[in-house]
């Protein structure tokens, strides 16, 4: 039986703004509008995208002393992140590891004041809700927010046609988080997204989320944007996708999230290890990894695409490794790539062939992001 | 001349025993602007079904099926810095590969304008 698709509360909106629709995580999303993955790309870094992200997860964990410091310490238990050290109104990026150092989700993580919220993929997001009741339970009540919509506006633009439905959007930093009334309508807002620009992800009740989409789709640098161009966007920033980039069998040093597991978690720090498979990583964090992930760029304008073999010589004997997203890049005017190699071939500016169509195609291991990042520090 | 469709997207127009190759208007709108485009090499035999050449979009890469047997003869230099051209004009400066006709008698499976047309809507 396959399951009818879900529509999040813009569903009719996408429709009247000509979307093209694919089945993406369960839900019915918009892939495109008319203006195509290119325009909307290239939209999104010159002015302003506006993106349906409501079929992603939203966690909500209430400690039951109304301590917010109990909820992040038991948190801590399941992702790398020092989150005890988040203070309210800011978020950070994470992790859920395995046992044996995967990777079994990535995630925003924002301390509320009293609450965390947890922002999570679509595709993962019973998985772990499931993992995070049953680990906190007993001191925490978790709660699915399925009533909740989340939008993001992403680009130059974005601070603009923020402000002109509250002006303290301007005085936000990139990851901080507050909560405003937009159009009436009472929503989250984070300085964050997906795309490497600077930008706004704004969470509000269903009910509200036309409103709120509708106010900021009438600034004129604001176009919608679909999920084509969501990935393009987030793979010319470096950005992993779960399920391609990262998963069960890489582990955060693999994947070259180290950033992501801040001092105090790290070995010798305050509350060092304590999460699943931290022995792993802390012995990778001390030795190495075999392999790691890397930006690509493919010299010819053949895009290599996700699942190409990578090998050190131009004869393809030597298997270096292997690509996990790879597309034509808008920004960059070619294809880029991201993939695991084998860490003797990890370093910025080794040449690499890519197996795509039974040829070799030269690729330079290059440094990530491939478009820089434009957040409000 | 006479030109022919499939139902893959491809057209065909066809010059005594050669045909020109392309995809579409209604494929091109489907694929969105083309980044990349590649054929078999000039020599190659492609039975008719078989992949003749590839057309990219930022997101995907896609097939273009040969809608007959015969040889590749060129691929459009043009597309080669410049793929969006099938984007601009599909079934004209935005064709794809030339290639020989082995067996005429396959035309004879392939669709004319009009019932192409009424098949994409």
């Amino acid at each position: 039986m396959t399951q009818p698709l879900l529509r999040t509360p813009l569903y009719d909106l996408h429709l009247e703004l000509g979307a093209r629709m694919v089945p993406f995580a369960g839900y019915d999303m918009p892939v495109q509008y008319p203006a195509g993955v290119m325009a909307e790309h290239l939209h999104t870094r010159a002015k302003a995208g506006l993106f349906d992200v409501s079929h992603m997860g939203q966690v909500r964990i209430r400690p039951k002393s109304g301590q917010v410091a109990d909820a992040a310490h038991a948190l801590e238990a399941l992702v790398p992140a020092d989150i005890v050290g988040l203070k309210p109104g800011r978020q950070r990026y994470a992790v859920f590891t395995t046992a044996d150092g995967g990777i079994s989700d990535d995630l925003m993580v924002t301390n509320m004041g009293d609450w965390l919220l947890l922002v999570v993929n679509a595709a993962c997001k019973d998985a772990d809700f499931a993992h995070v009741r049953d680990a906190l339970g007993a001191t925490c009540d978790v709660d699915m927010l399925a009533d909740r919509a989340l939008i993001a506006v992403q680009g130059p633009a974005a601070e603009a046609a923020l402000v002109a439905l509250d002006p303290r959007a301007a005085g936000m930093r990139f990851m901080d988080v507050a909560e405003m009334e937009l159009a009436g309508v009472p929503c989250i807002v984070s300085r964050s997204g997906y795309t490497g620009e600077d930008g706004f992800e704004i969470g509000m009740a269903n009910d509200g989320a036309l409103t709120v989409a509708r106010a900021l789709l009438a600034h004129p640098d604001v176009a919608p944007v679909g999920l084509g161009a969501r990935d393009s966007l987030r793979l010319e920033a470096g950005l992993c996708l779960y399920g391609s980039d990262i998963d069960l069998t890489t582990t955060p040093v693999e994947a070259a999230l180290e950033w992501s597991i801040q001092k105090s978690r790290k070995p010798g720090g305050a509350r060092a290890g304590g999460y699943p498979g931290a022995q792993v990583v802390a012995d990778q964090l001390a030795d190495g990894t075999t392999r790691r992930r890397v930006g690509l760029r493919a010299q010819g304008r053949a895009p290599v695409r996700a699942g190409a073999e990578l090998f050190a010589d131009e004869a393809g004997t030597q298997p270096a490794g292997r690509v996990t997203s790879g597309a034509f890049g808008p920004s960059v005017g070619g294809p880029v790539a991201m993939g695991y190699v084998a860490a003797d071939h990890a370093t910025v500016g080794t040449s690499l062939f890519a197996s795509v169509r039974g040829r070799l195609l030269p690729v330079a291991v290059t440094a990530l992001p491939f478009v820089a990042a434009t957040f409000k520090r | 001349m006479t030109v022919y469709y499939t139902r893959e997207h491809e057209w065909l127009r066809v010059d005594g025993d050669v045909a020109v190759v392309g995809i579409t208007a209604h494929a091109a709108n489907e694929l969105g602007e083309l980044v990349f485009a590649e054929a078999r090499d000039p020599g190659t035999t492609v039975e008719q079904g078989d992949s003749v050449a590839v057309v990219e979009s930022v997101k995907a890469a896609s097939d273009i099926y040969a809608p007959v047997t015969g040889d590749v003869l060129a691929f459009n230099d043009e597309l080669g810095d410049d793929a969006a051209l099938v984007n601009r004009d599909p079934e004209g400066e935005g064709w794809i590969v030339r290639m020989t006709i082995a067996d005429a008698s396959q035309l004879e499976g392939l669709m004319d304008r009009a019932t192409y047309i009424a098949l994409v809507g």
